[in-house]
């Protein structure tokens, strides 16, 4: 309280902080940045452990015979979805009810926005096919789910066939508490938000699908299974849901401690785990996984058929069987073994999966940052603004009592206003406007939509010029200081919130966005400035972030195949946004290109 | 100055009927920083139901508005929006007149103080001039009527709206001095959420002040005036339960209202501080506890009545302000009330302290609460510490803004009288520090 009442407190507080601004700024993004980086030291952050009392300490034993069953199970499927020509209804269908499940169906179709052209789809038409195992123990109140996509080509075959012969085999076995869903999904993440929208019977999309007929408990946990080949090297698996949404740790938990026992290698972000911990290039390595993961988790794209299920409150992840060039290959039984373990110990479950972290980084499966640890990162990142506001507050209250004339608040309303009609237009328009453009210029309706966006994006650049002849002679000097606070209030509540919701995607923008933020002005360096404000502006960080993630997968791209890549992300973007509801492009549009056009206002105020 | 009122009230209008017809208005009722479960319009809805089917609306666990309010809705239930539209213009216009009348006094009073030489010499750069103070009513209500609180709240057809109408009647009849009216509406105010029982002290300080009665035990007069305007208010307050009793043939709602603001039954998440207070605590500590969280709202009353003597609008401000605050089911729509009065002050801006960190505080929390909502009940990854914590934090974000005011109006007067320029004992420039 003291510090707030007494003045000559308040006075030497705002001495220090008025007079070291540059300096406390600097040092606080350092400070910021540098403990991002001291996360990916290996022993730095703690190891994984198990919290949950009913999956830690009961012990299992896996029997799971049936390796070449599986197989077999896998080319039947395959001969069958070639005939079909897709999802082989009626014969999945037949084999989960020989099985001694019940068989389902949901037929479902979705028009997308726009045609997306990673995957070639524009009219979905598809069919999702799951059988319910009973639980002979309970009444159906809570049920667990393994699901496996039915891809086109020669993919994911083996996984559909594993799935159908751990079916066969979790049928003979009386221990189940749990019923057990067995899915298979058309159309990857459509046929997900399909069938858990119809599970859960809302309609969040516009999805038009058939409403399920039966339905288990409420789902406690998901696995969903990919797997390519008869035999493994390792397993990748991925957490990162829809915006970012992350599963309750003890899940992988789970899955790391079955590979330990089995011998199964797992990787995460496609990296094994190196064996030494105290040299360079292990931190190196540590940190590729670790910046992997944030940019990963950024994008707010579910990096598996699972992300979907985390915004029901269901803990889930994906299992992404890899053959490479290793010597040692585990078969079918092995791999079987691994989801059964999983699956009792999970059948244990007497509670949600509550006890352990929802909120982690991993810069390997066996150790993990919780958010205590990684939040101080971007607190530091943020103090730079409130420093920066804070000059500005005080410098403009200081100020107040000379005689100059407080800025009228009415000046500020055009460039605030137009701002963010500029962001609701780059919402808006590149969606509603694609019939128009595909008539007047000769492109394809998605690159309709990209090209507005970019168009939209560029224009708002040129904004600065126009709103200056809407307020000639309103502009002194105190306009823009109080612009700029307004600005960097905005940023602040902004990138707070987004750390909240997606700390990685909060993360990457501070991390871009403040030092430009807290530079600009109209005087000084304005080529300088300039160039600093563009290399910070969000589409400028999704290039960026693209480019730094080939990077570090070690496959790196050239310019012209970044560009590509980011097309086809801004188009991803959007697709996302109007199928499952992520809210990275909004967030952008509304929130974060408002907040960098005012910026760019500031740095061109005359 | 009618033209612009009219301007506002049109915009105001516009920006309600268009988000009533947008996909927002779902959200936003649905929001438990808007509804409480005293004012939810949902519950309403249950009630007329269970009224149209010839049951008490009473009967369950769900409906706690005050009869009169049900018999309303039971007229205008196809006028709803409009119902909510219109209190919220007349709660505008009715605070525009009140603070343009209420004006006038402050500057005569000031005019006759300045002719008596009451002031210090050099203070001429405090006195309000007529130019600052031509605005203020009509920022009044445009602070009521944009503030995005108040939208929410009308958008969300939360019954508050109609509380915060009553009230602002019941200003506007104190200002005039009409001491019937005042007392009537203040019964209404204190049937509809209890709570403004408390103004009854601002009022009666308010109406002595305006007909001269010098506030002394010992004088006569104001002994009389003070039970006058208790006996009014009073038999308003019988006149309007009877009536109440009369409507529904039964007492059901004294327990059903009264009963549920008192005793805090229902904990759902607001942002407020008893229900995180009391779901945490074992059940044969709550009644003790209940009566200290209540005792708080009437507990600043007596002392603020006695600092506060002179300036009854002032007091009327903190105390509506300690309402919104402290009561056992708060909205956003309470908190847009007292911030409406915040343009009355403006002449202390050059006293206030901290009223820029205030409001960026109450802005991160406003933007926070739907943030650590969606992580603690749909993606499952926060908890309620979580959102408490964030409500806690807006509490004393107000409390801050309200002794910050509070303080600078005190230091105000202060120099009014001793002068701007204070010296100390050995002749340096003094300070004065809050201890």
């Amino acid at each position: 309280m003291g510090l707030l009442s007494d003045p000559q407190c308040r006075r030497a507080l705002a001495h220090l902080v008025l007079r070291l601004n540059t300096l406390l700024c600097v040092l606080s993004y350092m400070l910021g940045l540098g403990w991002f980086l001291a996360l990916a030291f290996p022993l730095l952050p703690p190891r994984t452990y198990m919290s949950e009392n009913a999956m830690g300490s009961t012990m299992v034993e896996e029997k799971f015979p049936l390796g070449e069953r599986a197989l077999a199970y896998g080319r039947h499927f395959a001969g069958h979805k070639r005939k079909a020509g897709g999802m082989p209804v009626v014969w999945l269908e037949q084999t989960l009810w020989s099985l001694g499940l019940e068989a389902h169906r949901q037929p479902f179709a979705r028009t997308l926005p726009f045609p997306d052209e990673n995957r070639e789809r524009y009219m979905v038409r598809g069919t999702n096919v799951y059988g319910i195992l009973r639980a002979p123990r309970a009444a159906s109140t809570e049920a667990l789910v393994l699901s496996a996509p039915c891809s086109d080509g020669h993919l994911n075959n083996q996984a559909v066939g594993l799935l159908l012969a751990l079916a066969a085999y979790f049928r003979g076995q009386i221990y189940w508490a749990k019923d057990i869903i067995f899915l298979v999904n058309e159309h990857d993440l459509l046929g997900m938000e399909a069938w858990l929208e119809g599970y859960h019977d809302v309609n969040l999309t516009d999805m038009h699908s058939a409403g399920l007929l039966g339905r288990a408990g409420a789902i406690q946990a998901a696995v969903a299974l990919e797997l390519s080949s008869d035999v493994v090297t390792s397993f990748d698996v991925a957490v990162e849901g829809l915006n970012g949404q992350l599963p309750n740790l003890d899940l992988l938990n789970l899955f790391t401690a079955f590979c330990q026992k089995n011998g199964l290698l797992c990787t995460i972000q496609g990296k094994l785990q190196r064996s030494d911990w105290d040299s360079l290039p292990a931190y190196a390595h540590s940190l590729q996984t670790l910046l992997l993961m944030v940019l990963a988790q950024a994008s707010g794209q579910p990096s598996g058929d699972h992300g979907l299920f985390l915004r029901y409150r269901i803990e889930a992840l994906t299992l992404r069987g890899i053959n490479s060039f290793r010597q040692y290959k585990y078969d079918m039984a092995t791999v079987g073994k691994t989801l059964e373990g999983m699956f009792r110990k999970l059948n244990n479950l007497l509670e949600r999966l509550h006890q352990s972290y929802f909120f982690y980084l991993l810069p390997s499966l066996s150790r993990f940052v919780s958010i205590g640890l990684y939040m101080p990162a971007l607190g530091f990142l943020l103090l730079v603004l409130l420093l920066r506001i804070s000059l500005w507050g005080w410098g403009l209250r200081a100020g107040g009592g000379q005689g100059e004339p407080r800025p009228g608040l009415l000046a500020l309303v055009p460039p605030v206003l137009i701002c963010h009609a500029a962001g609701v237009a780059l919402y808006l328009l590149p969606v509603l406007s694609q019939r128009v453009a595909t008539q007047h210029f000769p492109v394809a309706e998605a690159e309709a939509v990209v090209l507005t966006l970019i168009a939209i994006y560029v224009a708002g650049m040129a904004l600065p010029h126009s709103t200056h002849r809407v307020l000639s002679g309103a502009g002194n000097a105190r306009g823009w200081q109080v612009l700029k606070l307004l600005a960097l209030l905005e940023l602040s509540l902004l990138l707070g919130c987004l750390a909240l919701l997606n700390f990685s995607l909060g993360f990457v923008l501070a991390l871009t966005m403040v030092p430009a933020a807290a530079a600009v002005q109209p005087s000084g360096p304005k080529v300088l400035l300039a160039a600093l404000l563009v290399l910070a502006t969000p589409a400028m960080t999704l290039l960026l972030g693209i480019l730094l993630q080939r990077e570090l997968l070690e496959m790196p791209a050239g310019l012209a195949e970044g560009w590509q890549l980011f097309l086809s992300a801004l188009a991803q973007g959007l697709l996302q946004h109007h199928l499952y509801g992520s809210f990275l492009c909004p967030v952008m549009a509304l929130g974060l290109y408002p907040a960098w056009l005012l910026l760019w206002n500031v740095l061109f105020w005359k | 100055m009618a033209a612009p009122l009219a301007l506002l009230l049109l915009v105001a209008v516009t920006v309600r009927a268009a988000l009533y017809r947008s996909s927002l208005a779902a959200f936003i009722a649905e929001r438990v920083e808007v509804a409480s479960p005293l004012s939810a319009w949902k519950r309403v809805v249950e009630g007329l139901a269970l009224l149209d089917l010839g049951v008490s609306p009473y009967s369950g666990a769900i409906f706690h508005e005050t009869p009169l309010i049900i018999y309303l809705f039971h007229f205008l239930i196809e006028y709803a929006e409009l119902v909510f539209m219109i209190t919220d213009v007349l709660t505008a216009v009715a605070l525009y007149l009140a603070i343009q009348d209420f004006n006038k006094v402050v500057f005569k009073k000031q005019k006759l103080l300045l002719e008596l030489d009451r002031y210090a010499p050099d203070v001429a750069e405090l006195i309000q001039t007529p130019m600052d103070m031509h605005y203020i009513p009509l920022k009044v209500a445009l602070f009521y009527l944009m503030n995005p609180y108040t939208v929410m709240s009308c958008v969300a057809k939360s019954t508050c709206s109609i509380n915060n109408t009553v009230i602002a009647f019941f200003i506007l009849a104190t200002v005039k001095g009409s001491a019937f009216l005042s007392a009537v509406f203040l019964a209404l105010a204190t049937y509809q959420s209890l709570y403004p029982l408390t103004l009854f002290a601002p009022a009666l300080l308010y109406l002595l002040q305006r007909q001269f009665i010098p506030v002394k035990p010992r004088s006569k007069s104001f002994w009389l005036f003070t039970v006058q305007y208790a006996a009014l208010y009073l038999c308003s307050l019988v006149v309007i339960v009877c009536l109440s009793f009369f409507l529904l043939n039964s007492w059901d709602f004294i327990p059903s209202v009264y009963g549920f603001i008192l005793s805090v039954p229902d904990l759902t998440p607001n942002i407020g501080l008893f229900w995180y207070f009391f779901a945490e605590m074992f059940e044969h500590f709550s009644l003790f506890f209940v009566c200290v969280f209540q005792i708080n709202v009437f507990f600043y009353t007596l002392p603020l009545a006695i600092k506060l003597k002179e300036h009854p609008m002032f007091f009327l401000f903190v105390q509506l302000a300690i309402i919104s605050i402290f009561k056992s089911y708060p909205t956003v729509g309470d908190v847009a009330l007292y911030m409406a009065f915040l343009p009355v002050w403006s002449h202390l801006y050059r006293f206030l302290r901290n009223v820029f960190v205030l409001s960026c505080v109450l802005i991160v929390c406003s933007v926070l609460f739907p943030v650590l909502w969606h992580l603690w009940i749909y993606a499952g990854s926060a908890n309620s510490n979580f959102y408490y914590a964030i409500t806690l934090t807006f509490s004393i974000g107000q409390i801050l803004l309200v002794s910050d005011y509070f303080y600078a109006f005190l230091r105000r007067e202060y120099y009014l009288t001793h002068g701007l320029h204070l010296t100390r004992q050995d002749g340096t420039e003094a300070m004065l520090v809050l201890k």
